[in-house]
């Protein structure tokens, strides 16, 4: 575990990395400029094969967070069975990653449920369109400001009566 | 004066004649997208036959059937599907609303879920539950042969009388009320903007 910590903060930069663990979970937080290089380093040099998991987290109402967005990626790496968590952050007007689908084919439609759902672009996404809304829907509705109910989007539809002319 | 009839001839209108042959051989257009559809499979499967009130025949195709069967919640992306199945499937038709979600949107009281689909098609029949018991459905299938037989006309014209959707008002003044501030605070948003 420290050995992977170890690597990886060589080989990310001191530089806005921070490590944390909490039992068996253990994440590193990384600036969102060397995500790329991270990724492609724990895939390629630390065996870290898997993507079982990315999702992002609104942290608009929290007291203490710098930016708005969390981004999660948990790697898994299938050999040792070693499991990490790599977050990084991003911001409102715009927020972009660098995609993740020429490392792992599994991030594609998980990249698609981050837009749909937080409004996080992904550049170099192949198709990058929503994926569980429809899609002429306007907003994204896990963000904190978008309401449990909606704004009235479910039901905008022609109802249909029993007398047809 | 009284003419001997024959047993072997019974009298009766057009219209009983017709009920009870449409009402006998109901074939449902099964519209199962969650949970209420392992039940409505339950309920056509031995234990609880639906064969023996003529609906076992469950046809895919919307073209073939006369009972639309709602069976399950019904997300805003799938209800034009739903409005389209509907309008595809020829007169008479009657549509069964099964289990909480497609009566009223069940627990799911959010912005994906279609709170009841009366409120986009016509609902004839609605079957309570979370599932609703086989015991149930049957029992509404009943109640619907027994409204069929009652109300029912050769030409269908007892349909031409509907005019307004039976369900609650599409919007109701909750979601007006959030849309119309979302816009406002869009519009004063733009407008704070524009002098820049």
């Amino acid at each position: 575990m420290s050995t992977t910590e170890e690597r990886l903060r060589e080989r990310v930069g001191a530089a806005g990395f921070e490590s944390s663990r909490f039992r068996d979970n253990v994440r590193f937080d990384v600036p969102p400029e060397s995500l790329q290089a991270a990724l492609a380093f724990l895939k390629g040099e630390c065996g870290f094969d898997l993507l079982a998991e990315l999702t992002a987290a609104d942290l608009l109402d929290y007291p203490d967070a710098r930016n708005r967005f969390r981004v999660l990626y948990v790697l898994v790496n299938t050999a040792t069975g070693e499991r990490i968590n790599v977050r990084t952050h991003v911001d409102d007007p715009e927020p972009t990653l660098p995609s993740a689908v020429p490392l792992w084919k599994g991030a594609n439609w998980m990249e698609r449920e981050v837009y749909d759902m937080f409004g996080i672009r992904f550049a170099g996404h192949p198709n990058l369109k929503r994926i569980l809304m429809p899609d002429e829907f306007t907003a994204f509705p896990l963000r904190k400001d978008y309401p449990l109910r909606g704004r009235g989007e479910r039901h905008n539809f022609p109802v249909i009566t029993r007398a047809e002319p | 004066m009284a003419v001997d009839i024959p047993d072997n001839i019974f009298l009766t209108t057009l219209d009983a004649a017709a009920n009870w042959a449409r009402s006998s051989s109901l074939w449902p257009m099964p519209f199962a997208t969650a949970c209420c559809g392992i039940e409505l499979m339950a309920t056509a499967s031995s234990r609880y036959d639906i064969a023996r009130f003529g609906a076992e025949v469950m046809r895919f195709s919307p073209r073939q059937c006369d009972l639309l069967i709602v069976a399950g919640r019904v997300v805003m992306k799938m209800l034009p599907v739903l409005q389209r199945i509907w309008l595809q499937m020829p007169e008479p038709k009657w549509c069964v609303s099964m289990g909480a979600c497609a009566c009223t949107g069940g627990v799911f009281d959010t912005y994906a879920v279609v709170l009841g689909v009366d409120r986009f098609i016509p609902v004839d029949i609605y079957v309570p539950g979370c599932p609703p018991r086989p015991e149930q459905l049957l029992a509404s299938i009943i109640d619907l042969q027994n409204a069929i037989k009652k109300h029912g006309t050769l030409t269908g014209k007892e349909f031409a009388e509907r005019r307004s959707a039976e369900g609650p008002a599409p919007l109701s003044v909750d979601e007006l009320r959030r849309s119309r501030d979302f816009l406002v605070a869009q519009a004063r948003e733009r407008s704070s903007e524009a002098p820049h």
